[in-house]
């Protein structure tokens, strides 16, 4: 009680004495108050109103149930945008994790130096705007581009990488890259890897022991840096709009579609209640797994 | 024996594998550099002559006003999130209350909420607040996202914070305020600062939302770039994305020559 008292604070017990009649409240409410409001005028409300605008109608009356989510479902190129959407964030999350991981378990293995050189390295690339780095693989991927001039040297013919998946998943795998690197390199730098030696030394050839001691013991980081890649390439919106093509849109570009060119706010709506259902529903996946992950971490 | 060569082959692979990695991550902002200087209207490589018109472009109105704009907001967003996010970090850390979960959620939500639902959500309500158009409806926006780079660093040195600190600086005499500025603030001060420098840089290339909150009068800097990537081929694009990577390097470099400094001190100390 003493200690409850105590860790009130300094700034508590000055506030009491000042607002006797907030005594039963924690005091800290009011200095997370300005924060609260800001958040809820200008991002909670905002968000809730074109959430909200998927029960309204184009024309009057203006009030319609659900038929923003019926036409969004009931369309084939609708479908198949969201199901091409879930596949690009799927197929961005792979990729970005095999490009990550070895990334980030030499950054543990290497001098002091070095980890230095491959840190200055990824945060170069991450601090460089993000639609300036969409901009520089427009370049690479051009017809008369880098990588176009290295295929012609080979004596392939140029092809057309420029609206496509593959360009696509390349802008979004670069962009993406940090965001898995880092959660991922602070769990392997605390593994002990004297447990992979332990494993050697009682005769577990080394791939094994790589993957039955190592492998296990980072996957936090990989559910940690997976969920953030996930989440964030299913409102990815920048690389499919300057990389991809309209005839391959993902559910952001349609949204912007519907909204400016179509001004069908309630459809914007709808979709942007699918998209946020979904990342939700992929937030509460991971945190489930990240459980498991950590009670299997706990048994011995 | 054969043990160790195949651990060596390993190493040697992976070594491999990383050097591509990091060439993948830099090689295309490096390809920028001489495009910047080409003398073709197209982003051709390598350019066949060479020019400095690209820069010179940079200094005309369109340009300078949209940077110009660009800083101010992010300036402002630097300094709105500053001060919210640290008093958001004292309530979540210092709180006892079971509740301020609401609020931890709330900070971390613009983080998770898919970027473009936040810009449609904003572009109907700013409109209605006539806020479109404007460095504070820009700044408010920005703002929103921009709090967890504070929250979370300022947030994390607060818990490892010694509050017997504070209690000694009270008993000693010390007015809450005087408290606050002479023991509690200068300990959290690096996390305040590189959490401010990471919302200055949010705002200063965030895109999605500046599409939706621009006026013809008023554009930022991705704004600019992205209608000139977009309706055109400007080359002018190269000189701003030369310009910006000479300048995130050497941001890089001093942050990370003064870091192994700090490291070293504090190994010798």
């Amino acid at each position: 009680m003493g200690g409850q008292l105590l860790s009130g604070g300094v700034m508590g017990t000055a506030g009491k004495a000042r607002l006797p009649f907030l005594a039963g409240i924690d005091r800290w409410w009011l200095v997370a108050l300005p924060v609260l409001a800001f958040l809820a005028l200008f991002f909670v409300y905002p968000s809730a109103t074109i959430l909200l605008r998927t029960f309204t109608r184009f024309d009057a009356p203006q009030v319609g149930g659900l038929d923003n989510l019926v036409w969004f479902f009931s369309r084939d190129a609708n479908r198949a945008i969201l199901l091409r959407t879930f596949v690009v964030a799927g197929l961005s999350t792979v990729l970005t994790s095999l490009v990550a991981f070895p990334y980030a378990y030499l950054m543990t293995q290497v001098r002091p130096a070095v980890r230095t050189l491959m840190f200055g390295v990824l945060l170069v690339s991450m601090f460089f705007g993000i639609l300036l780095r969409n901009f520089a693989w427009v370049v690479m991927l051009q017809m008369q581009g880098p990588l176009n001039d290295v295929i012609a040297a080979l004596g392939f013919e140029r092809q057309r990488f420029l609206g496509t998946m593959p360009a696509v998943l390349m802008g979004m795998t670069h962009v993406l890259f940090p965001f898995m690197v880092l959660p991922l390199y602070a769990v392997l730098r605390g593994i002990d890897t004297r447990l992979v030696l332990a494993a050697e030394s009682l005769g577990a050839r080394p791939a094994r022991a790589f993957w039955d001691i190592y492998l296990p013991l980072s996957l936090p980081g990989f559910i940690a840096g997976a969920l953030l890649v996930f989440v964030l390439a299913l409102g990815f919106f920048i690389t499919p709009a300057v990389l991809g093509s309209t005839q391959q849109s993902l559910l952001s570009q349609l949204m912007y579609a519907q909204f400016y060119r179509q001004a069908a706010f309630g459809r914007a709506g709808a979709m942007a209640l699918v998209l946020l259902v979904a990342t939700v529903a992929a937030l509460v996946l991971a945190s489930a797994l990240s459980k498991r992950s950590r009670a299997y971490e706990a048994t011995p | 024996m054969s043990a160790d060569t195949g651990r060596k082959a390993t190493r040697w692979a992976l070594a491999g594998l990383c050097t591509l990695i990091g060439l993948w991550l830099i090689l295309p902002l490096a390809v920028i550099v001489p495009i910047s200087f080409s003398g073709e209207d197209s982003f051709a490589f390598p350019p066949q002559s060479w020019t400095l018109a690209r820069y010179a472009n940079l200094v005309t109105p369109q340009w300078t006003q949209a940077l110009l704009n660009s800083l101010v907001v992010a300036l402002l967003v630097a300094g709105l999130c500053a001060v919210l996010g640290t008093l958001a970090a004292f309530a979540i850390v210092r709180s006892h209350s079971r509740a301020m979960v609401v609020l931890r959620l709330l900070i971390l939500a613009p983080q998770v909420v898919p970027i473009i639902i936040v810009g449609l959500g904003v572009y109907l309500v700013f409109l209605g607040w006539q806020l479109t158009g404007t460095v504070s409806g820009f700044v408010i926006a920005h703002a929103a996202l921009s709090l967890p780079f504070v929250v979370i660093p300022v947030a994390a040195s607060l818990q490892t914070f010694d509050r017997s600190l504070e209690r000694a600086s009270a008993s000693l005499g010390a007015a809450p305020v005087a408290t606050f500025f002479q023991v509690t603030f200068p300990i959290i001060r690096p996390a305040i600062l590189s959490g401010t420098l990471l919302a200055f840089l949010g705002s200063f290339d965030e895109l999605v939302l500046a599409l939706f909150l621009q006026s013809p009068t008023f554009v930022t800097l991705p704004v600019q770039l992205y209608r000139r990537m977009t309706d055109t081929i400007d080359p002018t694009i190269a000189a701003v994305a030369t310009i910006q990577l000479g300048f995130v390097i050497a941001c890089v470099i001093v942050a990370l020559v003064l870091e192994r400094r700090r490291a070293a001190g504090t190994k010798a100390g």
